[in-house]
């Protein structure tokens, strides 16, 4: 579904991104690890076409989304959650929703209707599914952050995605948000059909959920396999050390 | 104050009903040269007329978060489209309006095309940049624009079918003229209405609140910005058009540097946030300058003074401010 | 068109390249470190200038009063950009940037008129000072002392400038602030002092240049204007924030300035902002800024 060679990247000659290769099979869930600074952001950004890479190609589905830009292979069904949240700070929560409805509807050119009245089930169904049907007409900046992290979820959810990549969902929860959240994407991957990137500190999730898991370290690609295969990796282990990874 | 609520047409009273304000605000308007002074229709048009101004930049600002130093730009184009139009070649008025909307839409769109492609700071600069350029050719294309002299004398469109309606008999051309733009405002703040609270508006908002996520819904940041950039360009075209006749002459001044930053401030003082925001600004701006203006020529001093206390104490502008009262009054009620 | 005219028009040049980058350079500091594009910057030129003036007056018997009129009217003028920040620019740092524009513009409005109410509308002059009367003749061309003088004082600020940014400590604090205000501060530095202490010194550039310009231009209302127009273009072209790009800008800005007027007479209005135009769409980041993507 997702498949990832010689993807380089540098940044005035420093190496973010160097050669990385891997795939992601339709609806597995994998993960990208790294110590920080080991390219991870820089890897999601490239294959969103945030970044254009200096050499190597993105496929989605088969086909060729090397450089093409965010708006665009949103719509060849690429999603993304960010790590630090953002949503529509003014809006509320319904608002928010419905505006990645009517974007991915093709609404935007509609300049005469009035826009509440669009998409109010679909809007509905997601809120329920996301777990923030109470919420709906509170101001998005003035949500709990737990809460902001399942509205990024439902905005990335919104426009209908084959492949979602999700940058550190889990990040600044306490245990029991994260079992709650890990639960929910299960349960939105499986109801979907999702295939699932993410990228996690939280190795208790990471061994948890991923079923193929790449690691990244200065840019390389250092181990690609299952999670037997990556927790008994030697180089792996060796970056490693100390992070906790003998879980 | 969140945009369903704001698309209200008016302020919910305690009944449940809602006050439609809009509606008599129009029609005390209307009445103006019959109830008021031939003063009062001269500062009704001006204010009318800013309004619609200060409306269509705030499509750029409140809206959609873009920051325009150069939106008289497009006035100043439209003033001089309507007025060459109609006083050198004879065009008729109902004309010569829409077409100077369009001669301005059409420079916002070349104008936008390269200022979209930037943000922030240098978004601004290139704007300034752009209207600067504009003025420079106004006030030395003599042939064209009557450089620094101007364009005198333009014309007031044919109303002598308005004497025809009852009780428009007797009034003067300036109040004639004063109905038909109101109406012709009216007519283009209720589509700029209807704009903003279409989705087309709601996904401006998006690209207000984040623009990097609106990517990521899948929006064309740049696309949507170039439209809304040349739709206010329009509108303000159409109030330069309609300000051309009443000031019975277009001059280069209409595009200088301090009409972007006169409109800018009223749609400040007037709240930014507010869909009617900047009208207000337009309405009290116009009338304080008027009266200070009477008693000292440190207008500017006065101006940068408000305009200071409202950064400071008022950030929301008139609107805002009242927001944040009533629903103090509301929570001291329920309390 | 001789040599010695050509001479002539690029030591003019040269001159008005040293005053922009006086202005200019202070600019491009408070935007690089406060990302704070200050329209006022050109009142505090005009105000520096009016305040040599003043003090000039003031000290009427005195032969070589230019001089601490000169010192008086810089620690003047910065002594006001320093109250202005404390006071009321710092409170709008975290809003909006277009506040920050707006709050600058107001600044204008009412330093603008603050002048015209203080010195009235007339124009004003001051004479160069007698140690730098006269002048000497190179290339056929007779080069006032004082302008030399500016031309050797330009960049003996610049250089003094970028000296106190590279080597001394407070200069090391001003760059990584730029770079990240929070975790300056969350290091314990002082950020605060530290802005009010930029935009005094940006403030202090720029009531210098206004004073030392007085010998050679005359002072009116809407010179403020006219020179922060100028000062936005060199930024511009040598890039939002950095330092040498400003001198760079200036020396070449005010090269245009000079032999621009020969080759079109309607020059000064519309070439200018064509320039910003056509950088800003090319290349924005100036000659020597970093790129914005």
């Amino acid at each position: 579904m997702l498949e990832i060679s010689g993807l380089t990247k540098s940044f005035s000659g420093f190496v973010a991104v160097a050669d990385v290769s891997f795939t992601v099979d339709t609806r597995q869930i994998a993960a990208v690890i790294g110590p920080n600074g080991a390219g991870k952001s820089t890897l999601f950004n490239l294959i969103t076409g945030h970044l254009r890479p200096d050499s190597g190609r993105v496929l989605l589905d088969a086909r060729d989304i090397t450089g093409v830009a965010p708006h665009e292979t949103c719509r060849m069904g690429l999603g993304r959650s960010f790590q630090r949240t953002n949503i529509f700070p003014l809006l509320t929560v319904f608002e928010n929703l419905q505006s990645a409805f009517l974007v991915h509807y093709g609404r935007g050119r509609n300049f005469w209707s009035r826009s509440e009245s669009f998409y109010r089930d679909e809007v509905e169904a997601l809120l329920v599914s996301i777990g923030l049907r109470e919420q709906a007409l509170l101001l998005g900046g003035t949500l709990s952050y737990g809460n902001q992290k399942q509205l990024e979820l439902g905005l990335a959810l919104a426009i209908d995605p084959q492949v979602l990549l999700l940058d550190e969902p889990t990040a600044g929860m306490s245990a029991s948000e994260t079992h709650e959240t890990i639960r929910l994407l299960q349960r939105i991957a499986d109801e979907r059909g999702l295939t699932l990137l993410f990228t996690e500190h939280d190795m208790a999730v990471v061994f948890g959920i991923a079923q193929k898991i790449a690691v990244l370290h200065q840019g390389h690609l250092i181990a690609d396999g299952t999670p037997e295969e990556v927790r008994n990796d030697p180089e792996v282990r060796r970056v490693y050390l100390g992070h906790g990874l003998s879980q | 104050m969140s945009e369903q609520a704001e698309s209200a047409v008016g302020m919910p009273s305690r009944a449940g009903w809602q006050v439609p304000w809009t509606l008599i605000v129009f029609l005390v308007a209307l009445s103006l040269p019959w109830i008021g002074s031939r003063y009062d229709t001269f500062l009704g048009t001006q204010i009318a007329i800013y309004s619609l101004f200060a409306l269509s930049l705030n499509l750029l600002l409140g809206t959609t978060g873009l920051v325009s130093f150069g939106h008289a730009a497009y006035f100043g184009i439209g003033s001089y489209a309507c007025g060459i139009l109609m006083k050198i070649v004879a065009v008729p008025f109902w004309l010569a309006f829409p077409a100077a909307g369009l001669i301005a839409a059409l420079f916002a769109a070349g104008f936008g095309f390269f200022c979209v492609r930037l943000t922030k700071i240098y978004f601004a600069m290139l704007t300034l940049a752009f209207s600067q350029i504009v003025w420079a050719i106004c006030f030395k294309w003599n042939d064209l624009t009557g450089g620094d002299q101007g364009l005198p004398d333009v014309p007031f469109p044919d109303l002598g079918w308005m004497a025809a309606l009852p009780g428009f008999d007797r009034m003067r051309i300036a109040e004639q003229f004063y109905v038909l733009a109101l109406v012709l405002v009216a007519l283009s703040v209720a589509a700029l209405r209807r704009l903003t609270g279409s989705p087309f508006g709601r996904v401006l908002t998006t690209i207000r609140e984040n623009p990097e996520r609106a990517a990521f819904i899948g929006v064309n940041v740049r696309l949507y910005e170039l439209a809304a950039f040349t739709i206010a360009g329009g509108f303000a075209g159409l109030s330069g058009a309609l300000f051309g006749i009443f000031n019975r002459g277009v001059f280069a001044d209409f595009v200088f540097w301090s009409k972007s930053a006169d409109v800018m401030i009223m749609t400040i003082l007037g709240g930014m946030h507010h869909f009617w925001g900047p009208a207000v600004g337009a309405l009290v701006l116009t009338l304080l300058n008027q009266q200070i203006t009477a008693y000292t020529e440190f207008w500017p001093f006065v101006l940068g003074t408000i305009l200071i206390v409202l950064l400071f104490v008022f950030p929301g502008g008139i609107l805002g401010a009242l927001d944040v009262a009533l629903s103090r009054m509301s929570k001291r009620r329920d309390a | 068109m001789d040599a010695s005219f050509l001479f002539s028009q690029f030591m003019g040049g040269l001159t008005a390249a040293m005053f922009l980058f006086l202005i200019a350079s202070g600019l491009s500091l408070v935007f690089g470190v406060m990302r704070v594009l200050n329209f006022a910057h050109g009142s505090f030129y005009m105000i520096g200038a009016y305040l040599a003036w003043q003090v000039v007056n003031w000290l009427q018997p005195m032969p070589e009063r230019f001089w601490p009129a000169v010192l008086a009217a810089s620690f003047g003028v910065a002594l006001l950009g320093a109250i202005v920040e404390r006071l009321l620019l710092r409170h709008l740092y975290d809003r909006e940037e277009l506040y920050q524009l707006l709050f600058t513009y107001a600044l204008v409005l009412v330093l603008g008129d603050a002048a015209k109410f203080l010195w009235g509308t007339q124009q004003l002059s001051v004479s160069r000072p007698p140690v730098l009367g006269g002048g000497i003749e190179i290339f056929g061309t007779l080069v006032p002392h004082y302008n030399l003088f500016i031309m050797l004082f330009g960049p003996l600020v610049a250089l003094s400038v970028w000296l106190m940014l590279t080597r001394t400590t407070m200069g090391r604090m001003v760059r990584a602030a730029a770079l990240d205000r929070e975790m300056l501060g969350a290091l314990g530095a002082n950020v605060g002092w530290l802005y009010t202490g930029m935009f005094a010194l940006a403030s202090f550039l720029a009531g210098l240049s206004g004073a030392l310009v007085t010998p050679i231009q005359s002072i009116v209302p809407g010179m403020d204007v006219e020179i922060i127009v100028q000062a936005f273009i060199v930024v511009v072209i040598g890039g939002l924030g950095s330092f040498w790009g400003t001198f760079l800008g200036s020396v070449i800005y005010g090269q245009v300035l000079s032999f621009g007027i020969l080759i079109f007479p309607g020059f000064s209005l519309f070439s200018v902002f064509a320039l910003m135009a056509v950088i800003l769409i090319l290349r924005p980041w100036g000659l020597l800024g970093r790129p914005l993507r």
